[in-house]
């Protein structure tokens, strides 16, 4: 599996990916400046999180617009995977490689704690190694991660089966209560409809080292390296 | 010429910025502040002789990046210069 990690200037979660990735796969990905206008020849590209341009304007806005970004999206039409976390989920919806976008919390406060997630979609390239309402616990840290989308686009994901993980609590129960960030429908992570493109606000690649704490995020980077390979 | 872009976030969508200022207002004894909304207002200088080019420059850069059409709606103004 040949993997790219686009590093912007302000992407602080590229090295921590690139240790997840590579403990999987065994393959150092390449790291590839935002200001590249190619991209080496990839199965899985990623946007990492992070606070590129300072978020400045609109988290993700500026480097949705990076030179690096068209190759991206030229990947993507022709079907690679690309994962976007956290930051990497902002610039997603701010290039329209996925709907919606993501505002700020709706209690103000940044939020960096460990979260339950309730896997939804258990049938894509990134989630098949978890089963359908497993509950996973996997670290968010993020202020703007309130995903916002109009009626319409989100009946649409709903009705398609486009949603990966939603907030809930440790029983699994989902509502406002179990909503860290306000989020519509409890969303923490979608996939588009081709199936190759995620975005999602939690951390995985925080997730995949008993020292650290949490291994759920273990199955996530499985079942990609097992889909790409 | 001058010009400004009043990007405003669209109506219903969740202001919590807007709200938290309402807010705070109303503990500091502003009781007659009933609802406040937060944006942005960006500045440009752009160089064109008309206002009617000026315009169709300006939303396309508001359609490409100053705004996202999701959650925000803009409005170009042209402030006489002093």
């Amino acid at each position: 599996m040949k993997v790219s990690i686009v590093v912007f200037p302000g992407s602080n979660c590229d090295r921590d990916i690139a240790v997840s990735l590579k403990k999987f796969s065994n393959k150092d990905p390449f790291m590839v400046w935002h200001k590249e206008t190619s991209l080496p020849d990839s199965d899985l590209i990623v946007l990492p999180g992070g606070f590129s341009y300072g978020d400045y304007l609109r988290c993700g806005s500026m480097a949705a617009n990076s030179p690096i970004m068209k190759e991206v999206k030229k990947s993507s039409e022709k079907g690679s995977a690309i994962l976007g976390i956290c930051n990497g989920f902002q610039i997603l919806t701010e290039s329209g490689l996925l709907p919606g976008t993501l505002i700020r919390n709706q209690g103000l406060s940044f939020l960096c704690k460990n979260t339950p997630l309730k896997v939804q979609n258990n049938n894509s390239i990134f989630t098949k190694n978890y089963k359908k309402n497993d509950i996973i616990n996997i670290p968010i840290a993020h202020n703007e991660g309130n995903y916002f989308a109009s009626e319409t686009v989100i009946e649409e994901i709903e009705d398609k089966n486009l949603i990966a993980f939603r907030y809930c609590d440790h029983n699994g129960d989902i509502d406002l209560k179990t909503n860290p960030n306000g989020s519509r429908n409890n969303i923490a992570g979608i996939i588009n409809e081709n199936g190759n493109v995620l975005g999602m606000m939690p951390h995985p690649e925080r997730a995949t080292d008993k020292s650290a704490g949490l291994t759920d995020g273990e199955n996530f980077f499985t079942s990609i390296v097992e889909s790409l390979t | 010429m001058k010009s400004l872009v009043k990007i405003m976030p669209k109506k219903g969508v969740l202001d919590p910025q807007g709200k938290a200022i309402e807010n705070s207002l109303n503990q500091l004894g502003f009781s007659e502040i009933k609802e406040v909304t937060q944006g942005k207002i960006i500045e440009i200088e752009i160089d064109c002789d008309n206002e009617k080019d000026a315009r169709v420059i300006l939303e396309n850069a508001s359609n490409k990046l100053l705004a996202n059409l999701v959650i925000e709606d803009y409005e170009i103004t042209f402030p006489k210069e002093d």
